[in-house]
Parts: C-alpha cells; sequence; structure tokens
C-alpha cells in the first residue's frame, strides 16, 4: 500500500495552485493512499521490454502550412475576462515579476 | 581583499553554459495560425488556440520545424529520426495554458558544436563549444506591471496582460558544459552568441535582435578550484541583452562566486538577474523548491518523423558559414586581420559587402563604415547599421569616386543623413555641398587670395611650393571648404608657375 | 422525424416546440438541461423550415432537435461543463461539432447536464445538481453525459450529442435504455470540447435508435484540421451498415474477462440473451481473452488524471471563468489557488492531485510510464482478439442503474462502473452500447456493449443494428415503452 502523507498532498496542491483545509489535507491523503494502492498494480506487468503508448492510433508528422488566418477581435478575446483594462487582462499582481 | 576578474581566474576554473533562445520569423504561430507581427496592438493577434481557452488544439506549424532542422544542421547537429512535444507544466499568468508545449528527451536535434575564434595571449584560438541540443517551444504573453511605483500603495498594484506573443515558435539551443576556457570564458561566451548570432541571421530563420528580444541568451556558469577537476555549483543569469552584457556577465558571475568562495560561503543554486548599469548580477525571484515540470508527452500532437530525403535537401541549401565567409572576404578584400576583426567585432560586416556589391570600392567602404560612420553611432550610443543604409553610403562613396564630393564634403554629407535630412543628394542639395571644380570659379578664389597674400604668392613664384598652403587654405576658406583641394593646388601652381 | 419533416406533415418549429414542451413538463423531475436556447433553437427551426420550402435540404436530420452535452463549446451560449469554474462562461467560437451540427441544419435544443469537467460515472459530480433517471427518479442516469441520456430517455430530445472519455456515452446509455457510440479516436474532432484527458476524449452521437445514431454519426464524423489527432479519411458507412440487419458469417467474440464477478446476474442475463440473437441472426460465437483487462481500470485512473491535472490548469481565473478572493492586495497565485479551491468540486481536485503526483519527478516511471505500458499491452490484447472476431462483446455496465448516492462516498467503487468501457478508450477503438432488455432484479435497462476495431465503426453499427431489429421483433415494442410516465410538476 503507497503511503502518502498529507504534507507530500499540501505539497501536490501547491504544485496544482489549489487552497486546501487541514481536514481536505487529511481526507485526501486517505483517499489517495487506497486509490494508488489499486492503482500501483500497473507496475506488475509493465516490463522494460514493453514500449509505452502515448497515441491510440499512431500517425506522424500532422502539421498544417505557415498561413496567417483571421484571429479573433480583441473583444471576443476578451470576452470572458474577469477584468480588463484597454484591451489587456488585468490580472492581481504577479509575485517576483522582474 | 576582495578579488578581481584576473585574481579569480588564477585562482578558479570557469564551466559555462549557454541558452539561447531565438523567436523564429514565421508568419504565423507555432501552434495556430494567429499574425506574428511585432508591436501589434494589445489582443489583437491571439485565438482559442493561443489563449489557452477551453476546447482549442494546437497543430504544429511546418515552417517551424524546417527552421529548426536548418538551425540544427548549422550547428552540426544529428536530427532525431524520431522527435516528440511534450507538456512542461507550471503556473504562471502570461502562460496561456499554464503548460508550455516544448520538447523535452526527445528533442529534434541533438549533438552538435561551432567552433568560434577568439583573440588570445598567443594569437587566435579556435575553441569548440558543443552543443547538446535544439528543441522547439512556444512564447508566452508579456506582462505589464502596473501601479505602485514608489512606495506600495494599498491596491493599486495589478498586472496587464496581452497574448499576442503568446505562441510565437522559439527554438532554444543549448550548449553542453563548456570547460577548459580558463581566463578566456567571457570571450568564449561572447563569440559563441555572436557566432550564432551571425549563423542565425544567414539562415533568415530571425531576425536574431536582442534587444528586440527575438533572441535571448541565459548564461550558466559555476567555478571550482583550479586543479580539483569539480565543476561547482552553477548560477543562471537571465536579462542578458546584448553581446557585451553576455561577456560582462560572465565577469560579474567569475568575480561574485570566486569572492564568495574566498570567503567559505556556499554557492546557491539559483537564477539571477543581469544588471545592465553595474555588470552585477542580483537573485531572481526566490523558489521554495526547485520546481517539478511533471513533463509527459503532448497528446494533442503528433510526433516529428521528418524525412531523411528531405533533410539533406535542407542541408544543401545551408549558406555559406559566417567563419568561412569572413575568411572569404578578407582575402577578396586584402583586409588584414586587425581591421577584419574590428569590422567583425562591430556587427559591420554585411552593411560593408552590401556597400561594396552596390559599386563601392572595398577600402573606401570599410573605412566610411568604420570611420565616420562608427564614430557618429558611438556618440549616440547606437549600432552603426541603424543609423544610415549601404545603398546611402554607396552613394556618397560614388560621388566622392566621382570626384563631386571631398573627404572632407562627405562627412558632413554623412552626417546630414544620419541627422534626418533626407538621401544624400537632398543634403548635398539643402546644405549646397556640391564641390566646386569649376575651374573658372576655382581661379577667381585662387586669383583673390594671391592678391590677399602677395608675399606668399611670390615665395611660390620663387620656388617654395609649401608655401602654396596658405594660400591653398585661403581659397578653402573662400569656398567654404567645397573647393577640391586637390585641383586648387593644381590650378594655384600653374598659375605660378610651378607645375 | 426527419421522415415526417421530408413528408411535410410536420415542421421544425412544431418538433422544436413540442420538444421545449415536454421539457417543460418533465425536466424539473429529470434535471438533463442546464440551459436551454429557446430563441436561438427556434430560431434555427424556423431556417430550416424556410429553406426546405425552398428545396434546400443540407442533412437527412436536418430540422431535427438535439442536446448538447455542457463540455461542448457552443459560441455565445453557456458553456459549463458542469461546472462552477465556468459559471456564465458564454465561448467566443463554436466546436467543430458543433459548426457541422448547425450546417446539417439540425436544431440545438440546449446544453446538458453532466459530471464536472466529465470526470464521473453518476451525474452525481455536477455542480448543479444530479440528473435524475427517466426509469426511477430516485436514480443516476449514468455518466459523465447523465444530461444527454436522460433527456433521450425522457422524450425531451431525440438526438443528443455526449462524450466519452472511459464510457461516459456508453454507461449512461445503457443504464437509461438508449444507444451511444464512441466513435474510433479521432473519428469526431475534439476541436472544441474541454479536454479531460485528450488520448482518451472523444465525442459521439446518442439516440433512441441505432439507426438514428448512425445518421447523426455520419453528420459529426470526419477530418478536421484543426485537431492533430483527426483520422484524415473518409467517414465509414455507418448508416449502410446499420440498416444491413444481417450478421451471417460474422465471428462475435466474448470477452471473457468481462463476464464474471462483479457482474450482476440479471445484466448477465440480458447479455446471454442478446448474444442468443445473435447467433440465431447467424453470427458465430467465439471465446476470447484479454488478460491485460485486469489492468485497463488502474492503468485508466493513472493516464486521465494525469492528463486532466494538466488540461485544467488553464483554469486560473486570469483570461476567463470566476475569480475569487482578488480585494486587489492578494497576489494572481492566491487568486489562482482561491478560485481553483471554490471552482473545482471534490471528484475534479481528487483526480487533479493523482495526476500531479502519478507525472511528479520520482513517481513518473512507476505510475504514468507503467499505465503507458498497460496500454500498449492493451492493444496488443485487443489486436490478437480482433485477429478471431470481428466484433468484440460485453455487457456494457456491471450493475444496472444505482441509487443516487449510494456510491458518492466511495471513489473506487464508482470507478468500478466503467470496468468494461474503459478498455475501449485506452485502445482508441470504438465501442457501442444499446439496450438489450430489463433486469429481472429490478427492471432497469441493461446495456449490451459492441466493440469494433479502429477505423471500422461500421461493423458495431451492423451487429448493433442487426441485435436492435432483432430484439425489437422479440419485445413487441421498444424498450422505452415500458418507461414510466413522468408526471408534469
Amino acid at each position: 500500500m503507497a503511503a502518502i502523507s498529507r504534507d507530500e498532498v499540501s505539497h501536490l496542491a501547491k504544485l496544482a495552485r489549489i487552497d486546501m483545509s487541514d481536514s481536505e489535507l487529511a481526507h485526501l491523503a486517505q483517499e489517495m493512499e487506497v486509490i494508488l494502492g489499486a492503482v500501483a498494480r500497473v507496475q506488475e506487468v509493465a516490463g522494460v521490454d514493453v514500449p509505452p503508448t502515448s497515441h491510440p492510433i499512431p500517425v506522424n508528422n500532422v502539421v498544417r502550412a505557415d498561413l496567417v488566418r483571421p484571429s479573433l477581435t480583441p473583444e471576443e478575446a476578451l470576452s470572458g475576462a474577469p477584468a480588463q483594462v484597454d484591451s489587456r487582462f488585468k490580472v492581481p499582481q504577479i509575485l517576483g515579476e522582474e | 581583499m576582495a578579488l578581481n576578474y584576473d585574481q579569480a581566474v588564477a585562482r578558479y576554473d570557469p564551466t559555462l553554459g549557454l541558452e539561447v533562445h531565438v523567436e523564429l520569423n514565421t508568419k504565423s504561430k507555432m501552434f495556430c495560425s494567429c499574425a506574428t507581427e511585432f508591436g501589434a496592438a494589445p489582443n489583437t493577434q491571439t485565438c482559442p488556440v493561443c489563449l489557452g481557452m477551453p476546447g482549442a488544439l494546437p497543430v504544429v506549424n511546418a515552417k517551424a520545424i524546417e527552421s529548426s532542422i536548418l538551425i540544427g544542421l548549422a550547428l552540426n547537429c544529428s536530427i532525431a529520426p524520431f522527435s516528440r512535444f511534450a507538456r512542461k507544466n507550471y503556473f504562471y499568468p502570461d502562460m496561456p495554458k499554464n503548460f508550455q508545449t516544448s520538447q523535452y528527451d526527445e528533442p529534434i536535434c541533438v549533438n552538435g558544436y561551432l567552433d568560434v575564434e577568439i583573440e588570445t595571449d598567443e594569437g587566435t584560438k579556435i575553441f569548440r563549444v558543443e552543443i547538446e541540443r535544439v528543441h522547439m517551444e512556444e512564447d508566452t504573453g508579456k506582462s505589464l506591471h502596473m501601479g505602485g511605483a514608489t512606495g506600495r500603495i494599498h491596491g493599486a498594484e495589478y498586472s496587464l496582460l496581452d497574448y499576442n506573443r503568446a505562441g510565437i515558435p522559439l527554438v532554444e539551443i543549448v550548449t553542453k558544459t563548456v570547460g577548459g576556457t580558463g581566463k578566456y570564458a567571457p570571450l568564449v561566451a561572447r563569440a559563441y552568441v555572436t557566432e550564432l548570432r551571425d549563423i542565425l541571421r544567414s539562415l533568415g530563420v530571425s531576425d536574431v535582435k536582442m534587444e528586440q528580444g527575438s533572441m535571448r541568451c541565459d548564461v550558466n556558469l559555476s567555478l571550482a578550484a583550479i586543479g580539483s577537476g569539480d565543476l561547482g555549483t552553477r548560477s543562471e543569469t537571465k536579462n542578458v541583452n546584448s553581446l557585451r552584457s553576455v561577456e560582462r556577465a560572465v565577469i560579474g558571475e567569475v568575480i561574485r562566486q570566486s569572492n564568495r568562495l574566498e570567503a567559505d560561503q556556499r554557492i546557491v543554486q539559483e537564477t539571477r538577474h543581469f544588471l545592465e548599469e553595474t555588470g552585477q548580477t542580483r537573485p531572481g525571484r526566490s523558489k521554495e523548491q526547485a520546481e517539478d515540470y511533471r513533463y509527459f508527452p503532448e497528446p494533442d500532437l503528433t510526433p516529428v518523423v521528418p524525412d531523411a530525403a528531405w533533410i539533406e535537401e535542407l542541408r544543401a541549401t545551408l549558406p555559406e558559414r559566417p567563419s568561412a565567409r569572413r575568411k572569404r572576404l578578407q582575402n577578396e578584400w586584402s583586409v588584414p586581420d586587425k581591421e577584419m576583426t574590428s569590422l567583425v567585432n562591430a556587427g559591420l560586416l554585411d552593411v560593408v559587402e552590401e556597400t561594396i556589391a552596390l559599386g563601392a570600392e572595398p577600402s573606401r567602404a570599410r573605412s566610411w563604415w568604420l570611420g565616420e560612420v562608427s564614430r557618429l553611432a558611438n556618440e549616440k550610443e547606437v549600432d552603426p547599421t541603424t543609423l544610415i543604409s549601404p545603398i546611402q553610403v554607396a552613394e556618397v562613396i560614388a560621388l566622392i569616386q566621382s570626384g563631386e564630393l571631398t573627404d572632407k564634403l562627405a562627412r558632413q554629407v554623412i552626417e546630414g543623413v544620419i541627422a534626418g535630412e533626407g538621401t544624400p543628394g537632398e543634403v548635398i542639395q539643402k546644405r549646397g555641398l556640391k564641390v566646386v571644380s569649376d575651374d573658372g570659379a576655382l581661379m577667381s578664389a585662387i586669383e583673390a587670395a594671391i592678391l590677399a597674400q602677395p608675399d606668399t604668392a611670390e615665395r611660390v613664384r620663387s620656388g617654395n611650393i609649401p608655401a602654396a598652403g596658405a594660400l591653398i587654405g585661403a581659397v578653402m576658406k573662400a569656398t567654404g571648404g567645397q573647393a577640391d583641394a586637390a585641383k586648387v593646388r593644381e590650378l594655384l601652381l600653374k598659375h605660378l608657375g610651378q607645375n | 422525424m426527419a421522415e415526417a419533416l421530408a413528408a411535410g406533415t410536420t415542421t421544425s418549429v412544431e418538433l422544436t416546440e413540442a420538444h421545449f414542451a415536454q421539457i417543460e413538463k418533465v425536466d424539473v423531475a429529470v434535471h438533463a438541461f442546464l440551459y436551454l436556447d429557446k430563441e436561438g433553437a427556434l430560431e434555427q427551426a424556423r431556417v430550416s423550415d424556410a429553406k426546405r420550402a425552398e428545396g434546400e435540404v443540407p442533412s437527412s436530420l436536418a430540422g431535427v432537435p438535439l442536446a448538447l452535452k455542457d463540455v461542448i463549446v457552443q459560441k455565445g451560449i453557456p458553456t459549463t461543463c458542469g461546472s462552477k469554474m465556468l459559471e456564465g462562461w458564454r465561448p467566443p467560437y463554436d466546436a467543430t461539432v458543433v459548426t457541422k451540427l448547425k450546417e446539417a441544419g439540425i436544431v440545438i435544443l440546449g446544453k446538458t447536464n453532466m459530471d464536472e469537467f466529465a470526470m464521473g460515472s453518476s451525474t452525481e459530480n455536477s455542480a448543479y445538481g444530479p440528473t435524475h433517471n427517466p426509469w426511477d427518479l430516485t436514480r443516476i442516469p449514468g455518466g459523465s453525459g447523465g444530461g444527454s441520456a436522460a433527456a433521450l430517455a425522457a422524450f425531451e430530445a431525440p438526438l443528443a450529442i455526449g462524450t466519452d472519455t472511459g464510457g461516459s456515452i456508453r454507461q449512461p446509455a445503457a443504464v437509461t435504455g438508449t444507444v451511444g457510440v464512441k466513435p474510433t479516436y479521432g473519428g469526431v474532432s475534439r476541436y472544441g470540447l474541454v479536454a479531460f484527458s485528450s488520448s482518451l476524449d472523444q465525442a459521439g452521437p446518442c439516440a433512441r435508435t441505432v439507426l438514428d445514431t448512425a445518421l447523426l454519426h455520419e453528420v459529426i464524423a470526419g477530418y478536421d484540421r484543426k485537431d492533430s489527432t483527426s483520422i484524415n479519411a473518409p467517414v465509414p458507412q455507418v448508416v449502410k451498415a446499420a440498416k444491413k440487419l444481417d450478421v451471417k458469417g460474422l465471428k462475435i467474440g466474448v470477452i471473457k474477462e468481462l463476464q464474471g464477478d462483479g457482474f450482476q446476474t440479471g445484466v448477465l442475463n440480458r447479455f446471454h440473451e442478446g448474444l442468443d440473437e445473435l447467433v440465431q441472426a447467424g453470427a458465430e460465437v467465439v471465446e476470447v481473452s484479454c488478460p491485460t483487462f485486469d489492468y485497463a481500470l488502474a492503468a485508466y485512473y493513472l493516464i486521465a488524471p494525469s492528463e486532466c491535472s494538466s488540461n485544467l490548469a488553464r483554469f486560473d481565473s486570469m483570461r476567463y471563468g470566476i475569480r475569487i478572493g482578488d480585494d486587489g492586495v492578494r497576489s494572481a497565485e492566491e487568486v489562482m489557488n482561491l478560485t481553483r479551491h471554490a471552482g473545482f468540486g471534490a471528484e475534479v481536485k481528487r483526480r487533479i492531485i493523482l495526476g500531479t503526483y502519478a507525472l511528479s519527478s520520482g513517481y513518473y516511471d512507476a505510475y504514468y510510464g507503467s499505465a503507458q505500458k498497460v496500454r500498449t499491452l492493451l492493444i496488443r490484447d485487443f489486436n490478437a482478439a480482433f485477429a478471431k472476431a470481428d466484433v468484440l462483446v460485453s455487457p456494457t455496465a456491471p450493475t444496472t442503474a444505482f441509487k443516487i448516492g449510494e456510491n458518492v462516498d466511495n471513489p473506487l467503487a464508482m470507478y468500478l462502473n466503467d470496468i468494461a468501457t474503459i478498455p475501449v478508450n485506452m485502445a482508441g477503438i470504438g465501442g457501442m452500447s444499446l439496450p438489450c432488455g430489463l433486469a429481472d432484479e429490478d427492471g432497469l435497462p441493461v446495456g449490451f456493449q459492441i466493440m469494433s476495431p479502429a477505423m471500422r465503426d461500421d461493423l458495431m453499427y451492423q451487429v448493433g443494428g442487426t441485435l436492435e431489429a432483432a430484439l425489437l421483433a422479440k419485445w413487441g415494442a421498444p424498450l422505452l415503452d415500458n418507461a414510466p410516465v413522468l408526471a408534469a410538476k
């Protein structure tokens, strides 16, 4: 059974940018342990000589020509923006800006 | 006692690493068909794909792949028969998907090298910089930090985002660790970036303007005590925006790190920010833990499997290597090494070649660009090639060659063109700078001078040729410097019976 | 309905209005819809009638109404993916599937309910409340596409579009007594489908009969240059196949591993009867074994969360969606954290965390990397099986519809609902579910799953159409006639 600590879940939540309360973290740590225990069995058959599959239907070289097509208008682009100023997306201050 | 650079490199061995990001000049973006024009109004070149909207999907730009392969070939790399895109996962507001579509363990080009020439105490030496990989990725949006400039004003700080740049194709070129440069590390770094820039320019895949951000360089440096065999802990310096800064950044880091090591302080593995004004670096954003990018193969894109025959076709289109071209031009123009180096370092090779192609005599072309134009450029602290074009310089030289301008007048013409007064022809008109070579006009000036200085004229008549100088000077003054001095001398001497 | 439209005995406006009336009557109880586009739909219907009057009939389904799963982007129409994160968001563009529907003259009635971001097997993970199974309102309609399936079963729409990543079209079809198809991966464009697991997602047609499903399949399928994983080949002739009504000489492979423990008796009984019908129709049954299937669920619950943890990273409140906690002082990162906390439900958070773990440095090889290898083995198993049989079959889901709330606290139990459907997505092949009866224990619908090799979707329509006809002959009337009549509230 893969043990996963609350600290590890807290670290994952940070990587995933999701705030979590202490109780959420505790609960999730338990659930993770159960789920990971169930899914870890993939290692049993994942032999060294088995190549991984990332695309179920293998195709190569799908490309497009270097042509310009119409973009969205700024109004369309910003239509869902929670905040905007002069056609730019307004976001809270970004820490650590150089 | 703080170590200076020479002292530092006497005790410590630098190891370099250079990462260069190049913005390709494709017409459309890497994964969508939005335009890539520089300076467009904010968010006018965006679409669901490059905005990372829900449901959007990428389709890769064929030209970007071609450009990446050309770059790899020019850098003597092997082109991967099978390469794949991968997602680099991290959060930042200028990243529309909060992952960058890049390449991870299957880049398009690997294992190349670039030979660079540097001037050492023992003369010119060739140094081979090995290249680890060349891979494709996409650029981010641009953020503007607003408010709270002087002192924090509560609630006034925010950022504004323009995603026009998001999705523009980037190629990343990463060197292997470069050791054995010793005290020449800064020169090697600069020479590498310079040569790389020249190659990219000759391939026509990017406009490689460091000041504009279409070529960005990160400098990695570590130090180890000489003879220790270690590599040391490296720092990564960003915001290196010119060739000169590359050199200065290496120097700055060598000094900083050596002084820390001398004081038994450890070097922190971190990202640092180069400061133009001082040549030093300061720590960048502090990160609690190293970022875990959780790379995995990009499921929305197919692998890139370039056809071997196509790669060879591309290889055949590679232009002459800049170093080979330099040697050839040096021969053709019969230029001594030192002058050639000056030309190259000043980035004037292309414009000089163009000027000569337009008919200018080679030594004149070189001397005008290296001389007058560069002098004015240095005064204004700009690149000489931004001040005046080869066509204009060639025009001026042609006028000199035809005798319509003297060197002195030409200097004024060039100054006028650079000042924005118009084309050479327009400047000549406006300022009335034509050479006075009409014999009649000259003769009147000569006669007037002789009248004004009868004793000097007499001395010339009796064989004192050097005395003619005063008379010539008077004529030149009278004609506002527009007389052809040689012609004046000829006419004057003849007039005074001294041919 | 299309025939009636063609014959002129009805109009698209009449059809559309009739369906809105039905929706008004029953949706308070069923809650299949999240948004109804009355104005837009009636306008589309009017245009369709006007065109028909001038002899312009863009497709055989022109003028017929349809329900669209809310994970598909429709320009100007609220698209929430069943999540608070996108509450009120109106996309500035249409998915390719929507463009095709519009070009075919199909009338889009509205957006249907779903498990949040397509993660779930019961539609209980919707941030807007669950959908209720028309067969028994206390039960789930399946998931993640429960809304679309319920709309069909409640006669609120004759056609629907769903998406299927691990069974999200097929399992709801099974528990609601309707038909649902997941085409071969790449057969239908994913451009405009809000991504859950990119290498597994597919949009697909849903209806009450195999033929209707086939007609819709041919409208939405086809190459799309905006989707790099789109198949560049002609659309398979599924309508022709659905009408064939003949399986003589076809070999039907029964998958050993999808028969045993965990499968409800009533489900297995109806499944076997369905098999008998096919044998009577001239097909030959062979037993095949796909041993890697034992690992399919585990591999899926590593690959899908991993891809989704990356796909859902874009929901950070910067460019669209809700924004929580922006008081002018907090940083962008803090606002992201707060927004994602408030905007995502428990199951989504669970999968994001699981995926982040599976991809993280040090764990990649053991988890995501291993799961991708299992995927290779699954494909090999299928290839071996398809060497012995033309199509493969199994019950679609291990049980009939369970009660709302029954599995909500037990993620693993919930995941088991997809045990028979997941392998199909992992291999990228085609899968169909059609009703094969009601289970004795509870009188609830049972689904029969047909799987066809990649690029051979026609085969599942051929077998499905034949089976449907045989069962219809046996029952004397469509199964849905047995569904309880939903009273108006």
